[in-house]
């Protein structure tokens, strides 16, 4: 059961990996904020669902912590968004360009 | 194994610091600030399971919500001004 967990835990810190890879390489405020909220979600659940694997007694507080953490990372990630849109960030890759001409 | 597993997360963590100090808007800023926090709670959790306790968790509960608040004000604040 420790090597499920430990796999369970690797597989989050990879999703980490990934979002930080990407946080560097994606070239907008939008885009940025994309990679940066769904994967550490997702590495997040993974890493609290391994220390269930490995813990079973601490199962409480750590389901509690993953609906804490499911319920208020996409609201900032709502409000990063409408406070950019409102200031007026632009696209940089405007995929919407070509077809209003 | 743990690590390993600690090595990787510190490593995003320090890869989303370059963002937070370069980038270019005060918004990228804020994402960084936000994926930070999010994994800071992971390493948290990885720490209760270091040491065996179990008085992390709280910890990591208590700068999750203070983490949720920062990123909130900050928001408010390219929003509105003070």
């Amino acid at each position: 059961m420790q090597y499920v967990g430990y796999f369970f835990i690797f597989l989050g810190t990879l999703s980490f990996l990934i979002s930080s890879v990407g946080l560097v390489r994606m070239p907008d405020v939008y885009t940025r904020m994309h990679v940066g909220t769904k994967s550490t979600t997702m590495g997040t659940i993974l890493v609290i669902l391994g220390t269930i694997c490995i813990e079973p007694t601490w199962a409480w507080k750590l389901i509690l912590l993953a609906i804490f953490i499911l319920l208020t990372n996409p609201l900032s990630s709502s409000v990063i968004a409408r406070a950019v849109h409102k200031d007026g960030a632009t696209l940089k890759l405007d995929a919407f360009k070509e077809v209003e001409k | 194994m743990f690590e390993l597993v600690t090595i990787l997360l510190l490593l995003s963590m320090l890869i989303t610091l370059y963002r937070f100090l370069k980038g270019p808007t005060l918004g990228d800023r804020i994402v960084a600030f936000d994926v930070m926090n999010i994994m800071g709670v992971s390493l948290l959790v990885l720490l209760a399971l270091y040491f065996q306790r179990s008085l992390y968790l709280d910890i990591a509960l208590v700068f999750g919500l203070i983490g949720f608040l920062g990123t909130t004000i900050f928001g408010r604040y390219i929003e509105k001004g003070i």
